[in-house]
């Protein structure tokens, strides 16, 4: 059941395209993840799914029950977060805003989904801290459960391993895994880090302006444009 | 002292000006923490320059203060939000620009007509004098949709202060918020500043959000504390002002400083008791 159609879709930023050509199916339960180097349109491309960017050309749509609200989404850190002052709790439990409608308060069940989230990713006892006081690869797991909260459907991802040490970054990895083959969930992780990308992943999105593969992840690696990016003589 | 303080209240103007100061203070905390933690802190300071500009032009057509400088100063603030949010000056660039170009606006109106006068110097560091009975209406209306806004949208408010990009991502109007913020952002300076001055009005924004987040750990901590601070400090600050014959802006924002100072050392303190392990 196809989540995400992209169809010819191109974005551009006044006029300058910055990726075109764009046409893959996200199916429930997938594992996609965006590789490609720096300006190659992975953020662009977020933006759109997101609905944040209309795209110049073609169409982003949404299937199997799939809307706006249901995507949860993992954004990079910004500078200003990196202080402030919430608890980790307060956090994650902003995860059910999307689910709050009209509505100025959470109820008991939106408390209970966050309680619930902290315990999957073993956040439970980092529930009081100040999100400024954890690590890096704690304030990461807090967005992780805040993006759980938000859907049930599809998680998107944008970079989460950024800044995290080896060990750390091989937690979350296999964090993700487990959520996506536990829950069949889907996930979308936009990533640098092309050798755990084949690893984990079931698809592999190739930008580099224009999209230059999509497919099975045990295709890229054959494929020329695979074996070039992960470094393996052609 | 307890004498010179009935002595105080007896006064209708200064009993007037201290309703006005709380209710100014409290709306000023929780705009602040908002503020602050966005990295806004410069368009307070921006906008109560551009009401020195608003006030000289409205004394030179003999307007009613208000009138003239509640729609420039809004008009400032979403002009204001707009630069930092995307353009090519740069935020921070963008808001002196504005203040300073402002501000000699002002200061050529003012010698062109009344010339440099007390009007100017109250404009500048505030007077206590100031404040007419539909300033205290105009202040409580203002202070119960901060307040209602506050309770009703707190955790729409955290969203959008904590993480923007998520809060757009999961549907919310960040843009509608952030300029429902601007709005009374404006409101509350171009009420205050002509008690605390337009040099000084924007230590009420700032100072109690900081001064909360010194030993604050949670959002909700820093607000319901920044308020608590700020309505404390403004009090304090005025009845030692009227006890000292002291500037009343002047003596609150020292106040302020103290309770900063005080709130710094607490943590410092904090931090050397060893915690429990777990």
């Amino acid at each position: 059941m196809a989540l995400i159609i992209c169809k010819d879709v191109s974005f551009d930023y006044e006029g300058h395209i910055a990726v075109s050509g764009l046409n893959f199916e996200v199916n429930s339960g997938d594992y996609l993840c965006v590789v490609g180097e720096n300006g190659s349109g992975k953020s662009t491309l977020i933006k759109g799914i997101l609905r944040l960017k209309t795209p110049a050309q073609g169409s982003v749509a949404f299937g199997g029950g799939l809307d706006l609200n249901g995507i949860g989404y993992l954004p990079q850190q910004t500078a200003a977060q990196k202080d402030f002052p919430a608890s980790a709790y307060e956090v994650v439990l902003s995860g059910r805003l999307s689910a709050l409608g009209g509505k100025p308060f959470y109820s008991q069940a939106d408390k209970s989904e966050a309680e619930k989230n902290m315990k999957r990713l073993d956040i439970s006892h980092l529930r009081n801290r100040c999100y400024r006081e954890l690590s890096g690869g704690q304030q990461q797991r807090v967005l992780l459960a805040r993006a759980l909260c938000a859907t049930k459907k599809a998680l998107l991802m944008d970079e989460p391993v950024a800044g995290l040490d080896p060990v750390v970054t091989q937690e979350l990895y296999k964090l993700i895994e487990t959520i996506n083959s536990e829950t069949g969930l889907t996930v979308i992780m936009v990533s640098h880090d092309v050798q755990s990308a084949v690893k984990y992943a079931s698809h592999i999105l190739h930008l580099k302006n224009t999209q230059v593969f999509f497919g099975k992840t045990d295709d890229y690696i054959k494929s020329d444009v695979g074996k070039v990016f992960l470094g393996i003589g052609a | 002292m307890i004498d010179r303080l009935i002595e105080m209240f007896a006064y209708a103007f200064l009993v007037r000006a201290i309703a006005v100061g709380l209710l100014v203070s409290l709306c000023a905390a929780l705009l602040g923490v908002s503020l602050v933690l966005k990295r806004y802190s410069m368009i307070g300071d921006g906008l109560s320059h551009v009401g020195f500009g608003a006030l000289a032009i409205a004394t030179a057509m003999n307007a009613a203060p208000l009138s003239v400088a509640i729609p420039v100063v809004v008009l400032a603030a979403f002009l204001l939000l707009r630069l930092s949010e995307n353009s090519k000056i740069k935020g921070d660039a963008a808001v002196a620009l504005i203040s300073t170009g402002a501000l000699a606006v002002g200061v050529m109106v003012i010698s062109f007509t009344s010339g440099m006068n007390t009007d100017v110097y109250n404009y500048m560091f505030g007077s206590i004098l100031t404040m007419s009975k539909s300033d205290v209406a105009l202040s409580i209306i203002l202070a119960v949709v901060v307040l209602a806004l506050f309770v009703l949208f707190y955790n729409r408010i955290f969203a959008v202060t904590f993480d923007e990009n998520f809060a757009r991502a999961i549907g919310i109007n960040t843009g509608l918020y952030n300029m429902l913020i601007a709005f009374l952002t404006a409101i509350t300076i171009v009420l205050g500043m002509r008690m605390m001055g337009a040099l000084l009005i924007s230590s009420l924004i700032i100072f109690p959000a900081l001064t909360s987040m010194r030993v604050c750990k949670r959002f909700i901590s820093v607000t319901i504390c920044s308020a608590a601070v700020s309505v404390l400090c403004f009090l304090t600050g005025v009845i030692l002002s009227f006890l000292f014959a002291a500037p009343t802006g002047a003596s609150v924002v020292l106040v302020n400083i103290a309770a900063f100072f005080l709130f710094w050392a607490a943590r410092a303190v904090m931090d050397r008791i060893p915690k429990k392990p777990g």
